[in-house]
């Protein structure tokens, strides 16, 4: 019940602040842009299928990180409240998440559905994006929480979440192809797969190849890939591997949370 | 996009009543089918098959010769098919009631027709062949053919035509056959609206649906073709006109043909199958207004050129295909006004290939566009559009101010470590290809649209 | 009532509290006072649950805390800044403040009338002033009538009005039998609030006094200069002791010197038992 209850004012407050409305009308601008440049509903989702792949990591684990380091006398506050620790957590976590899940999704479906892009064949596609764009905002602001949650010190924390974020949303593809040119000699399917889901943005970005490149993917020659991506299995694992980018650092903020000295 | 609903008529084409002997009312059923879309063809002859039954009750009389026409009964007189061809003078018209017949290895010899009502089946119960004819202007329709054996010496098929002229084979059902319909040194006949499936798992074990070897001005249209070896196999066939065929969900290929010069395939679809379409070894051939869609898998195309050459392909729909055209060692080929789009490649050109030109096609959204395995270009690239295209055109003459580079950096990476193609669409990459379109090092030079298109070419 | 036995927290290698015991009856206030950083806040966290003690145990009330929140109904908790959510108004902000409480009985909004804060319950927190922060902190933490009031820097910021208007509040709540808990810089309100007098040093207690006693037992006449001469005698036995201890440490800590805040360097000891 508190849960809700917090979840309810963090939602007022931040629906007023202006980086929520930043970030949705960003998304607006850039749907609405591409589609009176662009044209086809499934050219504006490729198009912002990059734009979410770096975007949405780099404003959650960033806004997460300053969202928790602001909230901080607030949280103290709360706590001294009769309100339990968990239920404030997870009321600061929804009460965060919310609404940058919604902002993206509406700065997305709004000009998508006034363009008509929702009636195409193209609904299905967008649908998943924004499903997959929501999935990378949870797991980006449980790994900014517990970042923040383990630093006490602003700058660290901020600057080790922008530092994340660029490996994970970078630098990592860059290593997967170095591992891959320099072991080009040794059967490398399965190592190059359990690398990518060592990395929430390449899961992100299988999720929707999965979707949108599976042409290029079935011509792939290797059985590995092929029955990874030709079947169920690879979304399926994918998926639950995302999950556990959501649960594992989740539970780590929970934790802290649970036993930290405001 | 209309253009690929393939709704329309049947065009005079080359195939006349002239050289054909059919009755009058085969020719106005053929129009008739083909007028309707795709999805009736199988129904206009069960009706009309229908109409017949109805008739032949009215006026049955008793069995025998001289009449033109011998019904064939399972509850006799006459019950077998066998003892009709026999008994048949030639030019009579056997009337084959609905019912099994279990025959096989029927050959007919002498210019006959044979007319199913209600679809009679034969079947072959998995041995021999079915029906094999060596003569002229024989017609054979509104028949099912079921169960021939599986051989892996003999080419078992349902209906085998052998150096014969002016067959009709029209409106039949072909049922887990190994081969369905097999012409071999035949002129000038025509295969239409043939409902063919078969449920192979096996390439080995399984036949082809339509295979013509050596033949010529071979007329195949509105026949669908599932499950076989190849859907439409060509070897040796001069003249084919093949058109308004469906041929899905095969093992191997929906179309396959070598050494068949002069053809003219177009209007058909092509889906589903294991490796897509090939074509090779033959000269001179259009591909028009064709579907090739979702022919997916490690070595799937939408269309493999092996050695073609001065051959025209347009106006063809290419989507989510692994490759959507693969190009060895042809030349001088016009891809002109087809759209591309949503596959792995969209044209995989290799050095081989010389003096091809493409031009106001519509490469939309596919992994890559182009792809090549050499550093030079031989092949002309103009006035195509570009999804990839991030280019401007600031004298609004409609197409782009800077040329349009189709190669991507990326391309030849997985070209050379396919392990690489997991990182599709990583930003990585994206950089890659960015720095690669700055300052080209690796991608050939001369690959280039000078003129990309603004906006797609309306087909 | 409040009830503290062998309180023990250390941040990392810093001992933050050292066996603190303390009992804090109902009807008085009671002033915790110290140099930065000597363990107030700290020990007032404890109480509050925004600190986990190392070791030790805090009843409040009869309920010996352990991770459980519903003790805190009874508790009204004034920090030194406040900070609510900047775009939540300052109704909206009581409001919340009821609604996580259960919105019960007796919610006590005199204080808004007191502080004229009627005109400010439509605006935003972020445009509110300094001292207005703190009107509104306060309101929150007398509005539910509990039994134990943390007051952490109450008056800093305020205009001298609501200072007043606020110290009246107090005093009227000690009237009542509450517990009042008091932190503060300016030892004149300690002395004109407070019942009795805790001073923590190195997170230790150094004297807990009733606020009489330290008048008349070193007669002087203000708490400053009480303070100032108790802490010079708890200094030279410190010094005697140091002498014969073993073992020194050199940690920085600062203290109070003429009634401000300035920093020096003092030697401890560790051994001190």
């Amino acid at each position: 019940m508190n849960t809700l209850k917090i979840i309810k004012y963090q939602l007022q407050d931040v629906i007023r602040s202006r980086w929520i409305i930043f970030y949705t009308l960003f998304f607006w601008l850039i749907t609405d842009a591409l589609f009176r440049f662009g044209g086809s509903g499934e050219h504006v989702i490729l198009s912002l299928m990059n734009v979410v792949l770096i975007v949405i990591p780099l404003v959650s684990i960033v806004l997460g990180a300053m969202y928790l380091y602001n909230s901080r006398e607030y949280i103290e506050l709360l706590l001294s409240q009769p309100i339990t620790r968990s239920s404030l957590f997870s009321g600061l976590y929804a009460g965060l998440t919310i609404p940058l899940a919604s902002g993206f999704a509406l700065g997305i479906l709004v000009p998508f559905a006034y363009h008509g892009g929702l009636t195409s064949e193209a609904a299905a596609g967008v649908l998943f994006l924004v499903f997959v764009g929501i999935l990378l905002t949870v797991v980006f602001t449980a790994l900014a929480f517990s970042i923040a949650l383990r630093f006490e010190d602003k700058i660290k924390g901020l600057g080790l979440s922008l530092v994340l974020w660029l490996f994970f949303a970078v630098i990592y593809d860059g290593l997967i192809l170095f591992i891959i040119f320099l072991f080009s000699y040794y059967p490398l399917q399965n190592p190059v797969i359990a690398l990518t889901m060592l990395n929430p943005v390449d899961l992100a970005r299988i999720l929707l190849m999965l979707n949108f490149d599976i042409s290029a993917l079935m011509g792939f020659t290797g059985a590995v890939f092929q029955r990874f991506f030709g079947s169920g299995f690879g979304m399926a694992v994918s998926l639950g591997v995302m999950l556990l980018w959501l649960a594992i650092p989740l539970s780590v903020a929970f934790r802290v949370f649970l036993r930290k000295d405001f | 996009m209309k253009i690929f609903n393939s709704t329309r008529s049947v065009p005079s084409g080359r195939w006349s009543p002239g050289m054909l002997h059919p009755l009058p009312c085969s020719r106005q059923r053929l129009q008739h089918s083909s007028a309707k879309k795709r999805s009736t063809v199988g129904l206009a002859p069960f009706f009309f098959g229908l109409l017949f039954m109805l008739t032949a009750i009215a006026t049955e009389a008793p069995a025998g010769t001289g009449s033109g026409e011998l019904v064939v009964r399972p509850q006799g007189p006459v019950a077998s098919i066998a003892e009709a061809i026999e008994l048949a003078e030639p030019g009579t018209t056997i009337r084959i009631m609905a019912g099994t017949y279990n025959e096989r290895e029927l050959v007919i010899s002498k210019k006959l027709t044979l007319t199913g009502e209600g679809f009679p089946v034969i079947d072959a119960r998995n041995e021999g062949f079915i029906l094999k004819v060596l003569a002229d202007s024989v017609q054979i329709r509104g028949i099912e053919f079921r169960n021939t054996g599986v051989s892996y010496t003999r080419d078992h098929a349902a209906l085998l035509v052998e150096d014969a002229n002016g067959v009709v084979i029209d409106g039949n059902r072909f049922t887990d056959n190994f081969f369905a319909i097999y012409l071999a040194t035949v002129r000038g006949s025509l295969v239409a609206n043939n409902h063919i499936t078969a449920s192979g798992t096996r390439e080995a074990s399984s036949g082809n649906g339509i295979h013509l070897w050596s033949t010529w001005d071979i007329e195949v249209t509105g026949n669908t073709i599932r499950g076989h070896r190849d859907g439409i196999y060509l070897e040796f066939a001069k003249g084919a006109l093949i058109y308004e065929n469906v041929s899905n969900g095969n093992l191997r290929y929906g179309l396959h043909f070598m050494f068949s010069d002069d053809s003219h395939y177009h209007d058909n679809t092509f889906s589903n199958n294991g490796a897509g379409v090939a074509v090779m070894y033959s000269k001179n051939v259009k591909m028009t207004g064709n579907r090739f869609v979702e022919n997916w898998g490690p070595a799937a195309y939408g269309l493999l050129l092996k050695d073609i050459s001065d051959s025209q392909i347009s106006g063809n729909l290419f989507r989510d295909n692994t490759i959507a055209i693969h190009s060895e060692g042809s030349n001088r080929i016009a891809v002109k006004n087809n759209h591309i789009i949503r596959n792995g490649w969209g044209v995989k050109v290799m050095a081989n290939s010389q003096n091809n030109v493409f031009s106001s096609n519509n490469f939309i959204e596919n992994t890559f566009d182009v792809a090549t395995n050499s550093r030079r270009n031989y092949n002309t690239f103009e006035g195509n559009y570009w999804s990839r295209y991030d280019g401007y055109d600031l004298d609004q003459t409609g197409t782009g101010d800077v040329p349009h580079r189709p190669v991507r950096l990326y391309s030849l990476i997985v070209e050379q470590n396919p392990a690489s193609l997991i990182l599709i669409r990583s930003f990585f990459i994206d950089l890659l290809d960015l720095a690669e379109r700055i300052m080209p090092t690796l991608t050939p030079e001369t690959l280039i649209d000078e003129k990309p298109l603004m906006k797609e070419v309306n087909l | 009532m409040i009830t503290i036995s062998n309180l023990q927290k250390s941040y990392g290698r810093l001992n933050v509290l050292k066996s603190i015991e303390l009992e804090i009856g109902d009807g008085a206030v009671t002033a915790v006072l110290g140099p930065n950083g000597a363990g107030k806040t700290t020990l007032i966290k404890a109480i509050l649950g925004l600190v986990k003690p190392d070791s030790g145990s805090i009843h409040v009330n009869g309920t010996r805390l352990n991770g459980n929140s519903e003790y805190r109904r009874d508790i009204g908790y004034m920090p030194q800044t406040a900070r609510y959510p900047e775009n939540l108004t300052v109704q909206e902000i009581i409001d919340m403040v009821k609604d996580i409480r259960g919105n019960g009985p007796g919610t006590d909004e005199e204080l808004i009338g007191s502080f004229r804060l009627g005109s400010e319950l439509g605006k935003k927190f972020k445009t509110l002033s300094g001292g207005n922060r703190q009107k509104v902190s306060a309101v929150v933490a007398f509005l539910f009538n509990p039994g134990i009031i943390f007051l952490d820097e109450p008056t800093a910021g305020l205009d001298p009005i609501s200072s007043s208007k606020l110290k009246d509040k107090i005093i009227a709540e000690r009237e009542k039998g509450k517990t009042v808990i008091l932190t503060s810089h300016i030892l004149s309100e300690v002395q004109e609030l407070a019942d009795r007098v805790v001073y923590i040093l190195e997170g230790r207690i150094a004297f807990d006094k009733p606020m009489q006693y330290l008048l008349d037992h070193t007669g002087e006449t203000t708490l400053e200069r009480a303070v100032a001469q108790m802490i010079q005698r708890s200094e030279s036995l410190q010094a005697d002791e140091k002498e014969s201890a073993t073992q020194v440490n050199n940690e920085k800590a600062t203290h109070f010197t003429n009634g401000r805040e300035a920093a020096g360097v003092k030697p401890a000891t560790e051994a001190n038992a």
